[in-house]
């Protein structure tokens, strides 16, 4: 586009565009400082997204650039495709829909590095060791994320079996295949013009992406996206190292220590280590044999009209929502549950366990969809001490985030994780569809306490018996 | 390798800069923090953009277009879905 303009301004265009970037780079970070407040989160993220406008525009003014069709055909076809998956999607598949994101923008930094390879042809021989190994790691970096990204999707949407899919020695080879990557890396900078090194990079960094997020849960997913997503940082910032851009790199290197920031505290609300979440194939535990065990113990079933007595007379209730609720869509009819409760004077929290939903603050986002104001959303330490004077917990779609076995025994898997003390309320009842297990496959002997009642049925059904059961009660 | 050391100057401060500004981000908007900074990797489209643009280029332009069509789909997407969750939340009381 530079051409168009008088010879006096185009030397000056290199200038304008370091500016803008600086310009971009600074919005980019106000951004993400809004981010971390719902009062101006949103206003954060439009920042960002006006610094990534000005990126846009400023670069199509680089000299470099002699055509443009390509790239408005590239701008519209993958903006309509982005709009329209982002107006469509289900608030419950908002994880899903990260990690689809966050594959593509892998993939396409995996793409700059090769079409900047490819755009150098022969040319390459003069790059220096350096940009050879960036580009390198790039391909590596993005590629891995682009497939790993969708495995990811694949087990959250029920493609994949969200069941570890292990093999033996699986952790070792796949150190084998990175170690391998790295060697052909350091030959590829010896020998650029050898393509099968090339393609040799490429294919095994693909296949890695598969082979490093199979053997990982499904529940343990969100950790996962949350990593990747750090990654497709590092790739976008490997990407800059080739083209010698700083707006990327610098951009890259917020969001990878962005994701690596939040991976680390998903992993401190499960007590895990990240090692343990990548490598130790977690979940999935014989579903099976968990039946069989519960048949012998007792359970206290109950139904709406006994439920909206109790609720209705007590002083306190807290609501734990699970990922089943939002499964069910039941969002609004508790929100009506829970207003016709206020109405009555009754005291209504929300405790909000760090992993409810698929990723943190994935419940907080479905409550707020259907109007429940933030403010009454308690995180894990907040709810905590209230469970002892709390009369009533309804625990609906949720289960492993309160399930007492992370407290007393050490040889459940999940063993050590942080849950919510629904124990401790006077009595507790769960909406459950029947006595599965929850997402990673575990048996919760709560349900068998003594203060607990099972009110079971799909979760939507039973809030609008229960929402009816107290309207009658008013009459 | 003048380049190479200034681009890691960068690289590095700019690591700081994000492990600084998000751990202060509290739980309730790490999901829309998660998709607003992967929106933010979508970075990448400048570089597809001079990839693509450079008209010496055969097969290097198609590639480009590919990177496009992805970065795009990051960014503009990732951008709009995190408007659309950050639109729902709202104080107790508060009226649009």
């Amino acid at each position: 586009m530079s051409h168009l303009l008088p010879e006096a301004v185009q030397s000056m265009i290199p200038v304008f565009i370091q500016i803008s970037y600086l310009v971009a780079m600074a919005l980019f970070i106000i951004g993400i400082k809004r981010l971390s407040s719902p009062a101006t989160a949103r206003r954060g993220n439009q920042l960002a997204a006006t610094g990534m406008l000005i990126g846009l525009v400023v670069t199509l003014f680089d000299r470099q650039i002699i055509s443009f069709e390509l790239i408005i055909a590239g701008l519209i076809i993958g903006g309509t495709i982005g709009a329209v998956a982002a107006r469509t999607v289900a608030m419950t598949s908002m994880p899903q829909m990260v990690a689809i994101y966050n594959g593509f923008g892998g993939g396409a930094s995996a793409l700059v590095a090769w079409g900047e390879f490819a755009r150098a042809g022969d040319g390459v021989v003069t790059w220096a060791g350096q940009d050879l190994t960036t580009a390198g790691l790039g391909i590596l970096i993005g590629s891995l994320t682009f497939t790993g990204s969708f495995v990811a999707y694949g087990k959250l949407q029920g493609i994949v079996s969200g069941r570890p899919i292990t093999f033996p020695l699986q952790n070792y080879f796949n150190l084998l295949i990175t170690l391998a990557i790295l060697v052909l890396i350091g030959l590829f900078v010896i020998d650029p013009l050898n393509s099968h090194l090339f393609w040799l990079i490429f294919g095994l960094s693909l296949f890695l992406g598969l082979l490093t997020v199979l053997p990982i849960g499904g529940a343990d997913m969100p950790v996962v996206i949350s990593l990747l997503n750090s990654y497709s940082g590092i790739a976008a910032s490997m990407a800059g190292f080739v083209i010698n851009n700083n707006l990327l790199i610098i951009s890259g290197a917020l969001v990878g220590a962005a994701g690596l920031i939040l991976t680390n505290i998903m992993c401190q609300a499960m007590d895990r280590t990240l090692g343990n979440v990548l490598f130790g194939a977690f979940g999935g535990g014989d579903e099976t044999q968990a039946a069989e065990e519960t048949t012998d113990k007792s359970l206290r079933k109950t139904f709406a009209e006994d439920v909206a007595i109790q609720c209705a007379y007590a002083k306190k209730v807290v609501i734990v929502p699970g990922y089943g609720l939002a499964v069910a869509q039941a969002q609004h009819t508790l929100k009506e549950v829970a207003d016709s409760l206020e109405e009555r004077g009754v005291t209504i929290k929300y405790g909000i366990h760090p992993v409810a939903g698929r990723m943190p603050g994935h419940m907080n986002v479905l409550l707020a969809e259907a109007d429940v104001p933030y403010d009454q959303l308690l995180d894990m330490e907040e709810i905590n001490p209230e469970f002892k004077t709390t009369d009533v917990v309804l625990i609906i779609g949720a289960n492993d985030v309160v399930n007492p076995a992370a407290k007393s025994n050490p040889g459940s898997p999940i063993y050590g994780m942080p849950i919510l003390n629904v124990d401790e309320a006077k009595q507790t009842i769960f909406f459950k569809r029947s006595l599965s297990p929850g997402f990673s496959g575990i048996d919760n002997e709560l349900f068998y306490a003594e203060t607990n009642q099972m009110f079971f049925g799909d979760a939507k059904e039973s809030l609008q018996k229960l929402a009816r059961a107290i309207k009658e009660l008013e009459d | 390798m003048e380049d190479l050391i200034f681009n890691l100057f960068i690289f590095v401060l700019a690591s700081f800069v994000g492990f600084e500004l998000i751990s202060k981000v509290p739980p309730t908007l790490h999901t829309p923090l998660m998709s607003g900074a992967n929106a933010i990797s979508g970075i990448t489209l400048i570089g597809a953009v001079v990839v693509a643009g450079s008209l010496d280029a055969g097969v290097a332009r198609w590639i480009g277009l590919a990177a496009i069509i992805f970065a795009t789909i990051n960014v503009v997407g990732g951008f709009m879905v995190t408007d659309r969750m950050l639109e729902m939340f709202k104080k107790k009381g508060d009226e649009r």
